[in-house]
Formats: C-alpha cells, structure tokens, sequence
C-alpha cells in the first residue's frame, strides 16, 4: 500500500484538531467511569444483604458488629460513603471477596486470562468466517448462498447460548468424543508448567509442552466455535451489508469498465472500503462475547470471569459481584472507546470533518 | 360492501378521514408485509405462541406444576402419551412447555410496557429541550449502555433478589437506553417543525407540547425497535432462568427447565432440550417478524 506524500501531510496536520477532540473524549469517558461506579454503588445500598455480617459473620459479638460498621463506614451519609468507595476503587481496592476470602482485584486478576483466552479465540474464529461469509452473501446477493447464510446467521441470533452449549457437550464430547469435555485442562496436566501468562495456549507452547498443548486446544475447540458462531452471525451480516453498500458505489463500476478482474474489484477494492466500520463491529462483538462468556462459562465449567460473578451471585457474595460488574463495565466502555479510536484514525473522511 | 371496494376505499389517495389514512397506511404495510415470506413464518410462530398462552389449560394434557406417579412416570422419553417425554418429577415436558408461553409472553409484554415509556420520556425531553437537560440525560443513557445487558440485569437481580417480577424489572431497567436514543434522535428532527412552533404560540406547555404532539410521532419507530427487541429480551429472560435468578422451579420457565435437566442431558436428553426448542423456535419468530417490519418500515436501517 502506497502513501502518497500529501496524504501523510493531512494525517499530521490533522494532529492537533485530533488532541483537542482527545480532551473532549477524556472527559466523556472519565463521566462514564464516575456513572459505572455510581450505579454499582446504588445497586450495592440496594441488597438486602447486611454488608456487616458479610464482613464479621453473624455469630460476632454486639461490640464486633458496631465497630465493622464504623470501620465500614456505614455511620457517614450516603455521598461520604460513595467518596471513600470511589477513593478506594482508583487505588485498586474492591474490597474483599467474602467467598474467597482475598481481595476482589486479585481474585479478577486470576480469573480473568481464562476469560480473555476463550474470547479471542472466539472472535478470530468468528471474524476469519463471518467475513468471508459476509462477502459471499453480498456477491450473490438474493441468491441460494446470501439465503444459506441469512438462515445460519439468524439461528445464531435466535438459539440461547447456555443451550447450545450443553447440545453440543451432548453430541460431541459425550457421544462423539471428539472434544474434551467441561473445564480448561485436565488434571493430569495441569502441574506440567507454569501459569507465567494465564492464558494456557501461550504457557503450554512457550514451555513446550505439546500433550498439555494439545489438550487445551481439545478444551477450548467448542466453547470457542460456540462464542464464535455467535459473533460470527453479527459479523457476517454487517460485512454483506457493508459490502452491499461499497459495490453499488460508481468507483466499482468504474474499476470493473477499467476491466480490473472481479476478485480483485471485491476483495481489494470493495473490501479495503468496507474494512473500515467492519473493525468497530469486531470491537463490539468482541465485547459482546464477555456477555456470552458469562452463560457459556457456567455451562462449560471454564475458570473465567463469567463463572465467578455467576458463583458470587448464588453465594450472595456482592462485592464481588459489584467489583466484577465494575470491570466488565469498564472493558466494555474501553473496547467501545477503542473502535471509536480506530474508526477515526482509518476513515481519513471522518479525520477531516473534526 | 364487497372485498374489492373495502379495498379501493383503503388505498384511495384522497382519504376523506383521519381513520381512513391510518387504515390505508396500515393496509399498505401489511400487503408488503405479505408478501415476506420469512416474516409470514414469523408471524404465524408469535400467533401461534399467543394462542397457545391463551388456551393452555385446554391444550396441555396434563397439570405442569403436579407430577404424575414417581414410581413409573419419572424421565421417560418422548411417546404419544408424553409428546416431549417427561421430566425428573415425573411431569409432563409438553404441558410444562405449553404453560411456560404464559410467562415468555408476560415478560415480553411487561418489559415493553416499561421500557417503552421510560425510554420514551427521557429520550423526548432531551431532544426537545437540548441544552444541559439533553447533556445529563443522554450522560445517564450511556452509562446504562456502557454495561453489557445480561450483566447489568445480573447485578440488579442480585441486588432486588431473584424472581420472575424481579428479572423483568432488571431487564426492563437495561432495555430503555436504545429507545431514548432513538426518540431523542426523533424528537430533535421534529421539534424545530413549523407547526410546533403554531402550537407554541397558542400558548401550549412544553409538556403538552412533548405527550400531545412529539410522542405520537416517535412511537411508530420506537415500537419497530421494541419489536426487534423482543427476542433478545426472551434469550436474556431465558438466561437469567437458566442461572437460577428469573423464575423459580416450580414454575414452567423454559431457561430454568433446560436448568432443571441439565444434570440428565446425558442419559435423558429431552429433558433441557425440548424446552431449548421452545426458546428458540419463539426467538426465532421474533425476529423474523421484527426483520420484515424493519424492511418495511424502514428499509434503509440495517444495524
């Protein structure tokens, strides 16, 4: 790909304009950041569990209990309690799991490779199907293949998840054999290495260690396809009608009187064009498969973020519960932020209009 | 009068009423509408879940909160005397599925009587009046979009306490922000309009102004948004069952029943698979149908 000179003038000159709307962007997010922690803090107030006993159990003494509730804070009115939750948030402190007995942020820090490997799997399986598929649609548009593709996408939207799931453990781990069954590793191989990242791909390669390699790809192959076709039905159906929209445009038309052969018209020219919004979809979805993850980790028994808000709730642990809403939130709005980003630094139309 | 006068006076292009207009437009939509095949399938799917709500006593064979002889009825497959086969308290699969549409039906029914207003009030008056009221009030939408829906109904569920009133609330709580974006959109569209500045100087009240002359114009695409809504409303409604948080065993939830007989799936696979068809066969009509009415209604959005 060729720059002209020119061109890369205009993306620098663009430079400041971009650093003023970054403040703006500071600010907008910095007010979402404040609301994510106060809706969390409300819904905190809100539950009928008694965060004393949480903290002292409920056989303490009357002097224990009273002198938890001051050190909680308890005593102070509503705004003061929001300040030190807010204080202690930004220094990293969530507070501590009544479950696990450790702090919520480390209990996340744990958790959360699992959660992170099992979507991006997820998104790449997704986005090297959904967009070829997309394309496909849009070329033969209206015909057999663009119905095919129509119906498969909307099963994915229309199946529940946590349903699938368990289907799919049913024909392919149960009868087939052809996955391994719920959890990241079997126990045979768990001590064989060292969790350095978490993520259990990288560990087992970079260690060598090829059975326990080939065990967590057997782990992962159908949770992952799972997340996968699901994001697979978004991405495929805006990638058509992106690709719709890019080849009713005249410089296709242009490029095919040119005579420039039609793979190319489609895979560079059109493409190229459509590639633009297609990377915020894949941000999106990617967010959206952390809602996923939540029903599809406790159908799979899989380690990760999902499964351990889902046992904090079932053991009214709401700290945790609160601290793992925070972070979801707070990746989401990053992810969102993030293709905001990205769409502004790849769509030179959007660049010149600020 | 006969078929093909009804039908001229609905297409006539010089309505002598305000009735006859809305007819013929409704008329018009419907014929397109027709002619969607998907849509149709769609169509037939919800009516056919709103029959089966309506009559369930008449159709289900058997009670689906009182299981049959624990002995020798428990878990059997699917037969014609058990069409899905019965469950681990020796309850009819069918009949519980049949009742469950009762509640799939009530959900989506009250979320959108919720969270149509909601979304619908807020997302006028920003648009209407602008200024700082439209700054804090969409600053509020988007922190309520900033949260994944299915986690943000988790964590007031877990808040409220679980329970089928409850899990409506939540969702209902994480349903509107979509459809004040849309209404404020709308509404900044309509409110520089010359006649409500007529109306405006009649002296009429922004209130007045915002219920009696912008909303009914924002409800049309509001309510095609809430129609495409609804499947995802029933999935997350059914995930929220699934995880022990919507309605509680006994009642005939389809997420709590493939909850139910997950530890059979197995041995006895009909157990969480049959109502698993239930949801996605009513999500899929939904979505059919909310598919069409976009294309009708609005051809050019497809997001």
């Amino acid at each position: 790909m060729s720059v002209s000179p020119a061109n890369e003038g205009g993306r620098w000159r663009a430079l400041p304009l971009l650093g003023l709307k970054a403040g703006k962007l500071v600010v907008t997010v910095a007010i979402t950041f404040l609301g994510l922690m106060v809706v969390t803090f409300l819904i905190g107030r809100v539950v009928p569990v008694d965060p004393v006993l949480a903290v002292v159990g409920d056989r303490a003494s009357k002097s224990t209990y009273d002198a938890a509730y001051i050190a909680l804070g308890l005593d102070k009115p509503l705004y003061y309690q929001f300040w030190i939750y807010l204080k202690q948030a930004l220094s990293g402190d969530l507070g501590m799991s009544v479950l696990t007995k450790k702090p919520i942020v480390e209990d996340i820090k744990r958790v959360f490779p699992a959660t992170l490997e099992l979507a991006t799997c997820g998104i790449i399986i997704g986005t090297l199907v959904g967009v070829p598929l997309g394309i496909w649609g849009a070329v033969r548009q209206g015909r057999l293949p663009d119905q095919v593709i129509r119906v498969v996408g909307l099963v994915g939207y229309s199946a529940p998840i946590f349903w699938l799931g368990l289907l799919g453990l049913l024909v392919f781990y149960a009868k087939l054999q052809w996955v391994a069954g719920p959890g990241r590793i079997d126990i045979a191989y768990e001590y064989n290495f060292t969790q350095t990242t978490g993520i259990l791909l990288l560990d087992t390669a970079m260690q060598g260690q090829w059975d326990a390699f080939r065990n967590v790809v057997a782990h992962l192959a159908l949770p992952a396809t799972l997340l996968g076709y699901f994001s697979m039905a978004y991405i495929s159906r805006m990638t058509r009608s992106f690709m719709l929209a890019e080849l009713g445009q005249e410089y296709i038309t242009a490029a095919r009187v040119k005579g420039v052969p039609e793979w190319r018209i489609i895979w560079v020219h059109a493409l190229r064009n459509a590639a633009v919004p297609l990377v915020t979809v894949i941000a999106l979805s990617y967010a959206g498969l952390l809602e996923g993850s939540v029903l599809t980790e406790t159908v799979f028994a899989w380690p990760g973020l999902g499964q351990y808000l889902t046992n904090s709730l079932q053991n009214a642990d709401m700290n945790a519960v609160l601290g793992g809403t925070l972070v979801i939130g707070i990746i989401f709005v990053g992810l969102n932020l993030l293709s905001d980003l990205l769409y502004t630094v790849l769509d030179p139309r959007v660049r010149r209009r600020t | 009068m006969s078929d093909v006068t009804t039908r001229d006076w609905l297409l006539s292009d010089r309505p002598a009423s305000r009735r006859q207009a809305r007819l013929g437009q409704a008329y018009r939509t419907w014929s397109q509408l027709r002619r969607n095949k998907l849509a149709m399938v769609g169509l037939s799917i919800v009516v056919v879940l709103i029959l089966m709500a309506i009559f369930a006593d008449v159709i289900a064979p058997y009670d689906p909160i009182v299981g049959g002889d624990l002995r020798t009825e428990r878990l059997l497959p699917p037969s014609w005397t058990h069409l899905m086969g019965t469950d681990d308290q020796a309850r009819d699969i069918f009949s519980r599925i049949v009742h469950g549409s009762r509640l799939t039906l009530m959900v989506v029914a009250l979320v959108a009587v919720i969270a149509t207003p909601i979304g619908l009030a807020v997302g006028t008056t920003a648009g209407y009046f602008g200024g700082w009221v439209d700054v804090v009030l969409m600053r509020i939408t988007d922190i309520f979009l900033a949260f994944p829906r299915l986690i943000l109904a988790l964590a007031f569920v877990a808040a409220l306490g679980p329970g089928i009133e409850n899990a409506i609330i939540a969702i209902a709580i994480t349903s509107w922000p979509p459809y004040a974006r849309l209404a404020r959109a709308e509404t900044m569209q309509i409110r520089d309009a010359d006649y409500i500045a007529a109306i405006r100087l009649q002296g009429a009240g922004s209130a007045r102004i915002i219920w009696g002359h912008v909303v009914p114009l924002c409800l049309s695409s509001v309510i095609v948004r809430v129609t495409l809504d609804m499947a995802g409303i029933i999935l997350t409604a059914a995930g929220l069952g699934f995880l022990g948080l919507g309605a509680q065993p006994p009642q005939p939830e389809w997420g709590a029943m493939i909850a139910g007989g997950r530890r059979f799936m197995i041995d006895f696979w009909w157990v969480a698979t049959m109502p698993g068809i239930a949801i996605f066969v009513v999500s899929l009509g939904f979505n059919l149908l909310g598919d069409g009415l976009r294309d009708v209604l609005d051809p050019k959005g497809e997001t």
